[in-house]
């Protein structure tokens, strides 16, 4: 039960944060109000993620973005999801049924799963605190490819095909990657729980593993089909991708999806790298939320940027150059925690590891070309004129 | 990657050649466009702020002078797509008058070679551009609903007297311009 | 299908007339092999207007807006181009100071022809709008430089048989002069985001490589010719107009590849602001259009008259037979013969570079489809 000698203790005492094990021994309680809070600060950071993606870049596009729903337009996805509650929903004639209603419930769960072992607004205040919170955190995101390939596979549609084909090949790909550069994390934090890594980083890890967050960007970024790899979705080549059959609230639920994977996976960037919730001043949990939308600036500011990359150089760009750096860069990585003198200070690895960083990149756009070339094709085949 | 060799080429420097560190040419692209968010917006939020059109406007109406008309039917004769309906006849007095006067806006692509042709400064084309309906058949112009009024005003095309009177264009030159040197050619 | 060991099946996929980047309502029935483009077959038709009939039936001047609507994003070319051929058909004389404006509308209209034409080529390899904006922020104030010159802004109808319709208002020539004095800088902010941008260098570089021979074969005409080393240009061969009177530089490619045809255009881009600043200086006073009669009756005889186009050789072919209309008009519409080669240069690359191939052709199906 609620222990309320204990708040008012923590009250007197200037506490302005709810202490770890708020509100008292009851799991059951814990587990609601944490899953209340996690289910709240996801959808609003959902929110909040595409507002400023829509106004962040149409700024970048010397335009104004939406400004009329509501002031400054903040409630323009609200009615965007009114608007799409209320059309129909069509379904193919030769769909499977049943796994084109199930794709977009697929795709977004994982994104709320994920905030199960973040850690929110202190140290302790998660709704489970794993041991190996890492590795969940990786298991659970590689789900989303299922819900992509669920997609593309019931809309009886080539475009999704390809596009479905596309993103497996795609997500899975940098799933090494992504792993690899997490793992130089956990050797330097020394634990697998989130919790402890945000308590171990004194210096945030984003400079004492540059090379790790660079390419954990980048395997985020493709994992969560943003640009530069956003070829699930190419809306100049096959219109739509995945989700070219889904309307209203399918619709709906796959782009609330693919903000949310962006959204869980900006906090896992902001946890590992930028050190959680840590911060002067302002409560913890809006410091979370500041450092995942500066991480989500530099991913919109990348996608209003730069072109895609075709297919065959993006595995090209996952499997010659993020795979091998991030291995070496794991291999230094243990060398460094393993002989590093006692009592020495960290802050002598940030400029060793940013000069290493900065060899290995430029020792690796010298020796690495993404190749892809044309095919020959030597047979002709025959068109059937239906 | 292999660079390129162009022999004509006034441009400073090559680009494949000078790009030896990756990440150069995505670093300078990211560059401009982080200007392009510190610079002002240049769209105009349209119903509240609208932009005044230039005095040559060819708009989606026309404005026709009953004083000045003759009933000559120039300008139906130079209509590419024969819109114009002129009828005239014996009015009250036995005297001549246009009866009918009907231009369909529905068929018409604003070309202006009616009012070019015309050689009694009687028609003139309009400057409104908001004069949609609801069906087709009322987007006809009658005899009535071609005056000019103070909602219907003409423009300068081919009437140099009142291009004279009608207000400056904006122009995005003006609102969205920059002062820097000239680049390099 | 010959692929190692495996066997795969094809599959045809229609890129229909509605799809986001097929400049206009343009078919292409693809096969596939995998991501492979095997082969292609272009269909078009869906914008056809019957421009050519509608013609006969139609004076010399009423022609001219007929004209403005076949490739709608250049318009003033396609008005000079057909008033040139009426003028070589009927021996009407054209007044200096209206070869000047013709030139320097020209011009401009090549450098807003070219400015869409490269926003979205870089639309479709995927930047999301950005670049697209800033040019078309610089297509706009030339637009708005053409509203203020003959009162529209994409159908102008203002090149007349024996001259232009209209002179310039007087605020016009310093608004020209100071546009044509920002675009260098302009230009060098498209080319800092895109040319150097590593990713637009791989996805670009070597892709789509048009032949030399095969562009001479398939006569080709415009950038896409020129981007594979072939030094041809109606400007400076088969001179029209006063083009002789400036100086100003082709650009070549080398390879003939997507990077090529773009380079080119904005190379050709800094040649319209050097040509229309030569043109700004030298321009005389005088008259603006010659006295020709209202319904012009040309001796019988038929004509060919071309100009080089935004987009490549478009020429008009007309035959008169003493009456006030023609008797046949036809369009040598540059994009549908630069299109034919469609086919020889897609095969073998994925439906990526398919796109982006066909957008450096650059087509106009208005022009394609009539």
């Amino acid at each position: 039960m609620i222990d309320i000698d204990n708040l008012k203790a923590a009250a007197q005492a200037g506490q302005t944060t709810f202490p770890p094990d708020w509100p008292g021994a009851n799991p059951w309680l814990h587990a609601l109000v944490y899953i209340v809070a996690i289910i709240a600060f996801t959808l609003i950071m959902i929110l909040a993620f595409i507002y400023a993606e829509r106004r962040g870049v149409a700024r970048f596009q010397l335009r104004l973005g939406p400004n009329r729903a509501g002031p400054e337009g903040v409630l323009q996805a609200v009615a965007d999801l009114v608007k799409l509650l209320l059309k129909e929903d069509i379904v193919p004639t030769l769909a499977d049924k049943i796994v084109h209603l199930l794709a977009p419930v697929v795709a977004t769960f994982p994104a709320m799963m994920i905030f199960a072992v973040v850690p929110l607004w202190g140290s302790g205040a998660l709704l489970s605190d794993l041991d190996v919170g890492t590795l969940y955190v990786l298991a659970i995101s590689s789900f989303g490819v299922l819900g992509v390939f669920m997609a593309g596979w019931a809309s009886s549609n080539k475009y999704a095909l390809i596009s479905a084909m596309r993103g497996v090949a795609q997500m899975v790909s940098y799933e090494i990657p992504l792993v690899m550069a997490l793992l130089s994390v956990v050797i330097m934090a020394g634990t697998l729980s989130l919790n402890g890594i945000v308590d171990n980083q004194d210096i945030p890890y984003l400079l004492l593993q540059p090379l790790a967050a660079v390419i954990y960007f980048l395997a985020m970024s493709a994992e969560v089909n943003r640009s530069p790899f956003d070829l699930l979705e190419a809306e100049s080549e096959i219109i739509a991708g995945y989700h070219t059959e889904y309307s209203g609230m399918k619709f709906a639920l796959f782009y609330v999806a693919e903000y949310g994977h962006a959204v869980a996976g900006m906090a896992i960037f902001a946890t590992f790298f930028l050190s959680g919730w840590k911060g002067p001043v302002l409560p913890p949990i809006l410091w979370l939320a500041i450092k995942m939308l500066i991480a989500f600036f530099i991913s919109f500011w990348i996608r209003a940027t730069l072109p895609r990359l075709r297919v065959d150089q993006l595995m090209g760009l996952g499997w010659k150059a993020l795979l091998p750096l991030a291995v070496i860069n794991v291999v230094i990585t243990s060398i460094e925690v393993l002989f590093w003198p006692d009592g020495l200070t960290m802050w002598i690895l940030v400029p060793v590891n940013f000069v290493i960083a900065a060899a290995l990149v430029y020792i690796w756009s010298r020796t690495v070309s993404l190749r892809g070339g044309r095919v020959e094709i030597r047979t002709r085949t025959e068109i059937k004129t239906a | 990657m292999k660079s390129e060799q162009e022999q004509k080429s006034k441009q400073p420097k090559e680009p494949a050649q000078q790009r030896r560190i990756l990440g150069t040419g995505i670093v300078k692209g990211m560059k401009t466009t982080m200007k392009g968010l510190l610079s002002k917006a240049i769209t105009t939020s349209y119903p509240e702020q609208k932009l005044v059109v230039s005095k040559r406007f060819r708009g989606n109406e026309f404005v026709w002078y009953p004083g000045k008309c003759t009933g000559c039917a120039t300008c139906a004769k130079s209509c590419p797509q024969g819109n114009i309906e002129i009828v005239t006849g014996r009015g009250k007095d036995n005297k001549y008058e246009v009866e009918k006067f009907e231009i369909d806006t529905g068929r018409c692509v604003f070309c202006g070679l009616c009012v070019e042709s015309c050689p009694y400064d009687a028609l003139c084309i309009g400057r409104d551009y908001e004069l949609a309906q609801f069906r087709r058949s009322d987007l006809v112009q009658g005899k009535d609903n071609m005056v000019e009024t103070e909602r219907r005003k003409p423009s300068g095309y081919f009437r140099p007297k009142i291009e004279k009177t009608l207000p400056a264009q904006t122009l995005l030159l003006e609102r969205a311009g920059r002062k820097k040197k000239r680049g390099a050619e | 299908m010959e692929t190692t060991q495996l066997r795969t099946e094809p599959f045809v996929i229609n890129l229909g007339p509605h799809h986001p980047s097929t400049h206009g309502v343009f078919r292409m029935r693809v096969v596939f092999d995998g991501e492979v483009v095997v082969d292609v077959e272009p269909m078009f038709g869906y914008l056809h207007r019957g421009i050519e009939k509608l013609a006969e039936g139609r004076t010399y001047t009423q022609i001219i807006p007929l004209t403005d609507r076949l490739d709608y994003l250049a318009a003033m070319s396609n008005n000079w181009g057909y008033v040139m051929a009426v003028e070589k058909l009927a021996s009407v004389p054209v007044p200096e100071r209206a070869e000047y404006l013709r030139i320097i509308v020209g011009e401009m209209m090549r450098i807003s022809s070219h400015l869409l034409a490269t926003g979205f080529l870089i639309n479709e390899l995927g930047a999301f709008f950005t670049p697209l904006m800033y040019m078309y922020r610089e297509r706009e104030k030339l637009l708005d430089l053409f509203d203020m010159l003959c009162g529209q802004r994409l159908t102008y109808n203002y090149m007349r048989v024996g001259g232009v319709s209209h002179d310039p208002p007087p605020e016009w020539w310093p608004a020209v002069k100071r546009f044509v004095q920002e675009m260098p800088s302009y230009i060098d902010d498209y080319e800092n985001l895109i040319t150097t941008n590593e990713i637009v260098l791989s996805r670009t570089k070597g892709v789509g490589v048009l032949s030399r021979e095969l562009a001479i074969n398939a006569s080709a005409s415009g950038p896409f010719l020129r981007a594979s080393g072939i030094d041809w240009d109606l400007r400076r061969d088969d001179t029209y107009s006063i083009y002789n009177r400036f100086k100003f530089d082709i650009p070549i490619g080398t390879n003939g590849d997507v990077y090529d045809r773009y380079m080119c255009r904005v190379k050709e881009m800094r040649q319209s602001v050097r040509i229309i600043e030569q043109a700004l200086q030298q321009v005389p006073k005088g008259e603006f259009r010659s006295n020709v009669p209202h319904l012009i009756r040309p001796p019988v005889g038929d004509v060919y008259g071309h100009i080089e186009a935004p987009r490549g050789e478009l020429g008009f072919y007309l035959v008169s037979d003493n009456s006030i209309a023609p008797y046949r008009f036809h369009v040598r519409p540059s994009t549908m013969i630069n299109l034919t080669t469609l086919r020889d240069l897609t095969i073998g690359w994925k439906l990526a570079d398919l796109i982006v191939i066909f957008g450096s052709v650059d087509v106009v199906l208005g022009e394609i489809d009539r």
